[in-house]
């Protein structure tokens, strides 16, 4: 049986990051992690990527840690129940609303826990898809129509799922050398640069080679075309993430980020299929959308429009106040959402159990 | 078909191509000779306009190939001429299924469905991929991989095809494989091959001509005169000089014809007996080792048992167990079932510190051992990791290896420093065995004898050494003992000279010239002739 489609997990893992992007909610949030975390398990392969959850539960891990570091040390969000007090640094007048040190209260505390799980989230989703959708299907799906831009494209979708398994890799070899050193800087030095720098190389190798078979062809296109493709590509994708920022941040209202977000995808598609049209580009065997595939994106919507539903109903419930300490409560809508996205675990058949059936 | 006038190449400070002119004309297979570092893949690269697009660097002169200027082309827009076949097939691939990888340049040409269903089945059936072609790539041997990748380069019809080391990372029977396969391209499709490769004796007999790259200047010519005056040539070349055949021969069959003189001169001589290990307790200990990965057992039950001063060859062919075995053995690998002892001690239920002074490995991929910006504190990680005194792996490494810098980079060593350094960081724990993994990959003639000769110097010190490969050339000069593995079992295991004697796949070229004997070296000792080896 075929696996779900690389683009459709990429769309249900984006669409439950949005959902986590539109709640505070400490119980939403981590059932956002454990639905991601149920699917994963029960869909993922036995190929290399197939570990990227795992390392990016360890980084979303350490997103919080570095959050409430900067809670402690930078200061926040303040209460009334004061857990203790470190020594005050005065900062001068240009500096006002910053402060170092000083007294950390358990609101702050427990704000700036609920702020990084939120980010904490986010990132595991982007683990989910880099674990389940297999890159090499997704290159596959990439227009072929982004000349110089494809480089960036290939080593973009690419550098993920080869960080993974470079990390196993590299960590056995410092077990053979027996590397003793303890500590953040010493794990950066010895493993998170030698994995950087591998995964880095393997991604331009791939991107090489694609490009000795003919991928980011321009050949008879008038180069004039191309740059205009090439702006268009780079207006959209700004203004995709000009808009995604206006949206996760407050202060823009969102109708206007709405448009910006709107606005980006737009000209980022026109360029894509004005340039697409041009290029001759034909397919053995397309890879199709299966109604499974649209399945496993609408469950993902599922989520998105429970916080929404939720946030008519009772946005207080999806942003519950820090301040005073208390029991946040579990809106209802926004967790029968969540837990609709837990559907493809049902739906797309276990990837292991379909490799043993394999000849080998 | 490919024409290369008056290019110069250079990165910033190091210049690779010096005025370099050739033509390789349409239809022919050839080779590529250089040492380490000539720069070979450089001028590979150079055919599809890889360099400088993907490595920057500057340069001047006209490069041609089918008529189409390859200046002011991208690699992308030059496809449907040059087909281009990296060392490593699973780093290019783009998709995870065989058919659909084969149609990938022809998808991106723009080639009709029809033509390309053609296209597609022709290749598997020049390449010989029928059985295979609904697998997924993950399934194949690695061999079958690499047809594939040629195959993949051949689906848009190119009129010439440029590989890098096709066979370097393959067993003998693999290598074979797809050497044949090429040479029926050549034949059926008219295709201009340019091929780089260290193992020469793998590929000279199927060449039609030769380059010879040196010091950044190229000399084209007849395969056997290119090899006569090359820092690197196969073993037969050696010999044929050294008994002064005319030619000199390059492959089996011609130095078999000139071979009855030197026969002769040789009956009732022997070469000189290897050293065997030394007397006492075994140092290795290992019964019953099994490793199991889902759906394969890929060491199956294996006993052994080394001594100090032992040199033995693990052979066999791709996936038959040799690395997991390695891995298992030093402690750090997967060990499923079986029970290993090294000096008494269970490597697997120590912490990695006290593990590596027991045992030692160098993996595939040195480099992987590495991660300090210079060689000098590389150096001194490996003092401290090794708990050794200020110095000593310097020292050691100045053993291995002259004149490496130490402040270079230890990406931009050559392959054979690089791994002098990344042996030297191991035996900073000296351990008293040392394993390596197909320590060879990458490394041309003279690199390998003076890695034999390392080695050999390390037995003698009395450390027990074991290596993964599968280069019967280096096995013949540096192994005492051989074991075969098959399927994750040991089918073979004892002295080198009769386990490779008593195989074709495992023999090297003397050997099947003049029965009996492994090396060049081995023959030029015997006659009293100081300086025929290498």
């Amino acid at each position: 049986m075929r696996r779900a489609h690389p683009v459709a997990w990429w769309g249900w893992a984006l669409l439950l990051a949005t959902a986590a992007s539109r709640t505070g909610n400490p119980w939403l949030l981590a059932l956002i992690v454990a639905v991601s975390g149920l699917v994963v398990t029960w869909c993922r392969g036995d190929e290399p990527w197939s570990g990227a959850y795992r390392v990016f539960l360890l980084i979303g891990g350490t997103a919080i840690a570095v959050r409430m570091v900067f809670y402690i040390v930078f200061g926040g969000a303040d209460g009334a129940t004061v857990l203790f007090t470190l020594p005050e640094v005065r900062l001068p007048d240009w500096a006002a609303g910053f402060r170092l040190g000083g007294a950390v209260t358990a609101e702050g505390a427990l704000a700036a826990a609920y702020d990084g799980l939120r980010l904490a989230t986010l990132l595991v989703c982007v683990g989910a898809a880099n674990a389940l959708a297999s890159p090499r299907r997704l290159l596959r799906s990439m227009p072929a129509a982004l000349y110089e831009v494809s480089v960036a494209v290939v080593v973009a979708l690419s550098v993920a799922p080869q960080l993974v398994a470079g990390v196993a890799r590299i960590r056995r070899a410092r077990a053979l050398r027996g590397t003793t050193g303890r500590g953040p800087a010493h794990f950066m030095r010895t493993v998170v640069v030698p994995v950087l720098h591998d995964a880095l190389d393997r991604s331009l190798a791939l991107a090489a080679a694609m490009a000795s078979r003919g991928y980011g062809r321009a050949a008879g296109i008038p180069s004039r075309d191309r740059r205009a493709t090439s702006a268009m590509l780079l207006t959209g994708l700004l203004g995709l993430c000009a808009g995604a920022y206006a949206l996760l941040g407050s202060a823009t209202p969102a109708p206007l980020a709405w448009s910006v977000l709107a606005l980006g995808a737009a000209a980022a598609v026109f360029g894509i299929a004005f340039a697409s049209a041009r290029v001759p580009h034909t397919r053995y065997r397309t890879d199709r959308f299966s109604g499974r595939d649209w399945a496993v994106v609408a469950s993902g919507a599922a989520a998105v429009a429970g916080t929404v539903a939720a946030a008519a109903l009772d946005p207080g419930a999806l942003w519950p106040a820090a301040n005073p300490v208390s029991m946040p409560p579990v809106p209802p809508v926004a967790a029968a959402g969540i837990i609709a996205a837990a559907a493809p675990a049902l739906l797309v058949p276990s990837a292991r159990t379909a490799a043993a059936g394999r000849p080998a | 078909m490919i024409r290369f006038d008056q290019v110069t190449f250079r990165y910033a400070d190091r210049p690779i191509l010096d005025d370099a002119s050739f033509t390789v004309p349409e239809g022919e297979f050839c080779l590529l000779v250089g040492a380490t570092g000539a720069g070979k893949s450089t001028l590979l690269k150079s055919v599809n306009g890889l360099v400088p697009h993907f490595t920057g660097g500057t340069m001047s002169g006209e490069i041609t190939v089918a008529g189409r200027p390859v200046r002011g082309s991208t690699p992308a827009d030059l496809a449907d001429v040059v087909g281009y076949v990296a060392q490593d097939p699973l780093a290019g691939f783009v998709t995870d299924d065989v058919e659909l990888e084969l149609a990938y340049t022809a998808e991106q040409l723009g080639i009709a469905p029809a033509a390309m269903r053609k296209r597609v089945t022709e290749i598997v059936d020049l390449l010989g991929l029928a059985e295979v072609r609904d697998r997924t790539l993950a399934a194949l041997s690695s061999g079958q991989r690499q047809r594939v990748a040629i195959g993949a380069a051949l689906v848009a019809g190119p009129r010439a095809l440029v590989l890098d080391e096709p066979t370097s990372a393959l067993d003998p029977g693999a290598a074979d494989e797809v050497l044949s396969a090429l040479h029926r391209l050549v034949h059926d499709l008219g295709v201009t091959v340019l091929l780089a490769e260290h193992r020469l004796e793998r590929v000279v007999q199927y060449a039609d001509s030769a380059l010879l790259l040196e010091g950044g200047e190229v000399r084209a010519g007849d395969t056997g005169r290119i090899l006569a005056d090359s820092p690197v040539a196969p073993p037969v070349v050696h010999l044929g000089k050294l008994a002064d055949w005319p030619g000199p021969p390059v492959t089996i069959r011609q130095a078999r014809r000139e071979a009855g003189g030197l026969r002769e001169r040789l009956a009732g001589l022997a070469p000189a007996e290897r050293g065997g290990p030394s007397a006492g307790p075994a140092l290795l200990v290992a019964e019953a080792v099994t490793v199991d990965y889902p759906g394969v057992h890929a060491v199956d039950g294996i006993d052994l048992e080394a001594r100090r001063g032992e040199r033995i060859a693990l052979m066999g062919r791709n996936g038959s167990g040799k690395s997991s075995l390695l891995w298992a053995l030093q402690g750090t690998g997967k060990r499923s079932g079986g029970a290993v002892a090294i000096e008494g001690a269970d490597p697997g239920g120590l912490k990695p510190v006290r593990r590596r002074t027991l045992a030692g490995l160098v993996p595939a991929e040195p480099a992987d051992l590495l991660y300090a910006d210079t060689v000098a504190a590389e150096c001194e990680a490996a003092d401290r990791d090794g708990g050794a005194s200020a110095g000593a792996c310097a020292k050691i490494l100045a053993d291995l290896a002259e004149g490496i810098g130490a402040d270079t980079h230890p990406r931009d060593l050559s392959e054979g420093q690089r791994l002098a350094l990344a042996l030297a960081v191991t035996l900073t724990a000296a351990p008293p065995l040392l394993l390596l993994d197909e320590p060879t990959r990458g490394l041309d003639y003279p690199g390998k004898a003076a890695l034999a000769r390392r080695l050999r110097g390390l037995a003698e010190a009395g450390h027990c050494v074991a290596v993964a490969t599968h280069d019967v050339e280096f096995v013949a000069e540096f192994a005492d003992r051989v074991v075969i593995l098959s399927d994750g079992q040991v089918v073979a295991d004892g002295p080198a000279r009769e386990i490779v004697s008593a195989s074709p796949m495992f023999a090297p070229q003397v050997e099947k010239i003049l029965p009996g004997w492994l090396t060049v070296a081995e023959v030029a000792a015997a006659l009293g002739g100081a300086d025929g080896g290498r």
